[in-house]
């Protein structure tokens, strides 16, 4: 099925769901209030038309820097049928002060991992999500790098994150 | 006398308890295992022999190569892509391309499409090797996985004439590929490919169909149709378990749909659709449907450049973003790209075969015997660097 028709559709099941598309992008999208994330991936996976049955990806983004006075966190989950062999991009954009959205691991047991991921590197909140707890940093670790203003501070874990030259290392032996 | 041992204390991970509440013994499997081929971490709650939970624990071969990728130029991020896996590098490179390209909209010239499908498919089987080799180390046979390192230590060999490496290949380029075939190379290739249908028949006389080593793989490890999907398992993990897919047939990229070839699909030869034997047997079809598809595009391969008209600065249009996927050696690649206008990206993310692969092990491991666990692991051919990136 088309992008657009899929986009058509979700439109007509739940209305107030869809906030924004764009069905002319490389990848053509559609962005959801954050709220009925669940709602519109449970309709796209068992709807037997659309079937969009493999969550190929959660990536999470930074919107920092990207225009004037945006700041939010984004989330874009690509969708994938393996019966129908078509694509859906689904947005979701969050204030920076509270990224919270609900977790898609009922649905996609992928998720889980690929929410935990989301949550270390750019720290979106996943609601309900069973067991959200770092997976590629260490517990300790302070911060989620990923973010536009996160900076590494002079230590990191225990050891200094920056380290004098080689060169004056010489110059302050002679 | 008895001597009151100290220092355990200090030396035991704060995070996981030796004793469970239920009286399970906690064995911790890792980092540092000859199973796990990498540095990654189990950690097993065993009742004697049977393992009642798994949590795994990754992120020790975290290099940060997202983040570094946000601070360098679009083509600076290309010898980065190597390291993410070091067994398909050519894969993650071929990903990373398209996805930059797909930005751009840029033409890439008919013989580099070419050359990338000769390389990518050489790639594979290299790689598929190594983990058809390693399975059957795990489970104690240790010759098959020395025959195996010789055929693709000539991969090696041919990769290094041709384009310099022998394992980070940096070989494409956005637009294109960086070197053409040296003269002599194509017939070197040919006659690796004539030895390697020879080499395939040796391994499955040797060890594929070893009455032992059926028995360790089939029935073990069976993964479902419907965990496969809902895991994402993706390539070979998925086909095993059932589902007709292959990215090169079904979204195709390059001048895969000029080419002919099979994809194979796991059918329970030697017990349920889904086990270990069928991971095993999917990845030895698999290198020769590579055999077939390299000989083809050898002979369709057409004469002249191999780079397209790519601007000295790339400089995407502000706040686009594209995907991009590439059937590598452990499946279905995803690299997400996206570029605020300047020449550095905005943000690179990719989805790799292994971390999804790994996340499927929590769920299967709980009432299987340790044994089998090894198994498990090494057919899912796992990657440690892949997975943390």
């Amino acid at each position: 099925m088309e992008a657009a028709a899929v986009i058509q559709s979700l439109k007509d099941a739940c209305p107030e769901a869809v906030v924004a598309e764009g069905v002319n992008a490389i990848d053509p999208w559609v962005q959801v209030a954050p709220l009925s994330i669940t709602k519109a991936a449970a309709f796209l996976r068992d709807t037997p038309e659309l079937d969009f049955d493999f969550l190929m990806a959660v990536t999470g983004i930074d919107l920092m820097g990207l225009e004037e006075g945006v700041d939010d966190l984004r989330i874009e989950y690509h969708f994938y049928s393996y019966g129908h062999k078509h694509t859906l991009v689904v947005r979701v954009d969050l204030p920076r002060g509270e990224p919270v959205v609900p977790t898609l691991s009922g649905l996609y047991p992928t998720a889980n991992w690929n929410e935990r991921e989301a949550w270390d590197l750019l720290g979106i909140r996943f609601d309900g999500h069973p067991d959200l707890r770092r997976i590629l940093l260490p517990e300790e670790w302070e911060g989620h790098p990923l973010r536009k203003d996160w900076k590494e501070g002079p230590t990191a874990l225990g050891f200094e994150t920056t380290r004098q030259s080689f060169l004056d290392l010489i110059r302050d032996s002679k | 006398m008895t001597e009151k041992v100290t220092g355990v204390e200090e030396h035991a991970d704060p995070h996981v308890e030796l004793v469970e509440e239920n009286g399970d013994m906690v064995l911790n499997m890792g980092p540092h295992h000859p199973s796990t081929h990498g540095v990654l971490r189990l950690i097993l709650s065993m009742d004697s022999e049977v393992i009642g939970k798994l949590t795994a624990d990754i992120g020790y071969l975290h290099r940060g190569i997202e983040k570094i990728g946000e601070g360098i130029p679009w083509q600076g991020f290309m010898p980065y892509t190597d390291r993410i896996d070091y067994l398909g590098a050519m894969f993650v490179n071929h990903g990373y391309a398209l996805a930059v390209e797909k930005l751009l909209g840029t033409e890439v010239p008919a013989r580099a499409e070419y050359l990338r499908v000769v390389a990518d498919e050489l790639n594979r089987i290299a790689s598929h090797i190594i983990c058809l080799g390693s399975v059957t180390m795990d489970l104690g046979a240790y010759t098959p996985f020395l025959h195996g390192i010789r055929e693709r230590e000539t991969i090696n060999d041919i990769f290094e004439e041709w384009l310099g490496a022998r394992l980070t290949y940096n070989y494409m380029r956005i637009g294109g590929v960086s070197f053409d075939l040296p003269s002599g190379m194509k017939q070197k290739i040919l006659d690796f490919l004539d030895g390697f249908e020879i080499f395939v028949k040796e391994f499955n006389n040797l060890i594929s169909f070893n009455e032992i080593f059926v028995k360790r793989c089939a029935n073990v490890g069976v993964i479902s149709r419907e965990d496969a999907i809902g895991y994402s398992l993706i390539g070979p993990n998925l086909r095993a378990s059932g589902v007709d897919f292959d990215v090169r047939r079904d979204q195709p990229y390059g001048v895969y749909p000029e080419l002919e070839f099979d994809v194979c699909v796991g059918r329970g030869i030697k017990g349920t659709v889904g086990d270990v034997f069928d991971r095993f047997w999917v990845r030895i079809e698999e290198m020769l449907q590579s055999v077939r598809i390299i000989r083809q595009a050898l002979a369709q391969m057409p004469i002249g450049p191999v780079m397209g008209k790519v601007p000295k600065k790339i400089k995407p249009e502000k706040g686009l973003s594209a995907h991009a996927r590439v059937e590598g050696a452990r499946g279905d690649l995803f690299t997400y790209v996206m570029s605020d206008g300047t020449v550095n990206p905005h943000r690179i993310h990719l989805r790799t075969g292994s971390f999804t692969a790994f996340s499927v092990v929590e769920k299967l491991a709980p009432g299987m015997m340790i044994a089998d666990l090894v198994a498990l692991f090494a057919s899912l051919d796992i990657i440690a660097p892949e997975t943390d990136r």
